[in-house]
């Protein structure tokens, strides 16, 4: 049985593994070679590494930072930020990163998904939505969460996917860092609208909001970053709590 | 030396960083005559058939992976293709397996079947040599070989289906040994005893 994956995030600013509010307010965590090591030792699944500087500040290598971390870990690494062309996931790709995260680009050309996913298959396309509660819909957000669109999160969702997407990243802004646990909503919504595994993201607090993003929201993996960084919550503590909940886990 | 066949397929780095991680002697290279110096070759792959066929012939490596008389080790996409045909972009595979690749059933709850599974073993084979008879490995296709003859190991997700195999001189494994922790570890060591110890 396929299980429900774990899945670490470092967010990374000049080099550095950083964390925030609401896309807001970051503080400094650590060294991303470190932190990365560390969660692929203690069981984590996979591993995502955002550039969040990326579309703020125009295009930033951290190529560095992600043919290090890829030489550390036996894990996939999605690597995400400032993707904008072919070439930059290609050039990722080689680096050694397993998948690439896309956010911003898509919302002006959603078709890079198919030019990419003829040459890299669509399971290293992660498709990133940020979504932002309005109206009791959701509104995606671009930019780092800075910059509101027209697009409906849900619909959206299905664009993407039909446009080549293997995967879904999926983050609520109201949710993000305010530890009080995932939008269950907007995942279970997408759950039921697209065929490709969601990652829920934002807002995980205590083991038991993950549950519920798993169970609940029915989402088929988990993304959290100070939730571990912070060492609140290990990650083999939460998978043996999982699985006692009945969650199919890798231990 | 493993040589790592280098046609733009992809998690090139990956496989590479797996193999370092062993402590493994490799090279990377598109080139025959250099391949064919190699005790052992590994074809790795993400990316879709059409295009990875396109690539390995422009690269004239399709008769030499096809007629290759040491250890070869096909990953995701590079085990698919070892099959007759792929019914992705319903392409014309290298042919050393008969049978076609064929999309995952709908009854899988998700498509692409993504992240770490159960794989039960079904046969010995020097590949799978210290790795428990069910062992979880990492997975990203939407593609599969159905249950064969060759079946080393299979998991499931809507269907049974080949999560590994071996046959005369080739190995072939769905998962992704370089992005499946230390058992993954294990079977890339495994093949590389093999290719040292290899007699044709």
């Amino acid at each position: 049985m396929l299980t429900k994956r774990i899945i670490p995030c470092l967010d990374i600013l000049n080099g550095r593994v950083v964390k925030g509010k609401k896309f807001r307010q970051l503080r400094d965590v650590g060294n991303p070679v470190e932190l990365a090591a560390r969660y692929s030792d203690e069981g984590a699944d996979e591993l995502v590494i955002l550039d969040i500087s990326a579309s703020l500040e125009g295009r930033k290598p951290f190529v560095d930072v992600v043919m290090a971390v890829a030489r550390k870990i036996a894990i996939p690494l999605t690597v995400g930020g400032g993707i904008r062309t072919l070439d930059d996931i290609l050039t990722l790709l080689r680096c050694g990163a397993d998948k690439v995260s896309l956010n911003t680009i898509l919302t002006r050309d959603p078709s890079l998904l198919t030019r990419a996913a003829e040459i890299v298959g669509n399971q290293a396309l992660v498709a990133a939505i940020d979504a932002k509660r309005s109206d009791g819909s959701w509104i995606v957000r671009v930019k780092s969460g800075t910059e509101e669109t027209r697009h409906d999160a849900i619909r959206w969702a299905q664009t993407v996917v039909e446009n080549g997407a293997g995967e879904l990243l999926v983050t609520s802004i109201d949710k993000d860092g305010m530890k009080e646990g995932y939008d269950l909503e907007l995942l279970s919504t997408l759950h039921r609208t697209v065929k490709v595994p969601v990652i829920a993201s934002g807002g995980a607090g205590t083991k038991e909001h993950i549950l519920d993003a798993l169970r609940i929201g029915k989402a088929d993996a988990v993304l959290a970053a100070s939730l571990f960084h912070y060492n609140e919550l290990s990650i083999a503590h939460l998978k043996h709590y999982l699985q006692e909940e009945g969650v199919p886990i890798r231990l | 030396m493993i040589g790592v066949v280098d046609y733009d397929a992809g998690n090139i780095a990956s496989v590479s960083n797996a193999l370092s991680a062993i402590g493994a002697e490799y090279c990377v290279s598109s080139g025959v005559d250099l391949l064919a110096q190699c005790d052992g070759i590994i074809l790795p792959g993400v990316g879709a058939a059409p295009g990875a066929m396109t690539s390995l012939r422009q690269r004239g490596l399709i008769p030499f992976l096809r007629s290759v008389n040491k250890p070869l080790l096909g990953i995701c996409l590079g085990m698919q293709l070892l099959f007759e045909s792929s019914e992705e972009g319903e392409t014309l595979c290298l042919a050393v397996l008969p049978g076609t690749i064929k999309r995952l059933s709908d009854r899988a709850e998700k498509i692409p079947h993504m992240g770490w599974n159960m794989v039960t073993f079904t046969a010995m084979n020097p590949l799978i040599e210290g790795i428990d008879q069910s062992a979880y490995f990492y997975f990203a296709h939407s593609f599969v070989a159905t249950v064969n003859g060759t079946t080393l190991g299979t998991a499931e997700c809507g269907e049974v289906f080949t999560a590994a195999l071996a046959y005369k001189n080739y190995f072939g494994v769905q998962f992704h040994p370089e992005k499946s922790g230390k058992n993954g570890l294990t079977i890339l060591k495994n093949f590389e005893t093999q290719c040292r110890s290899y007699r044709p």
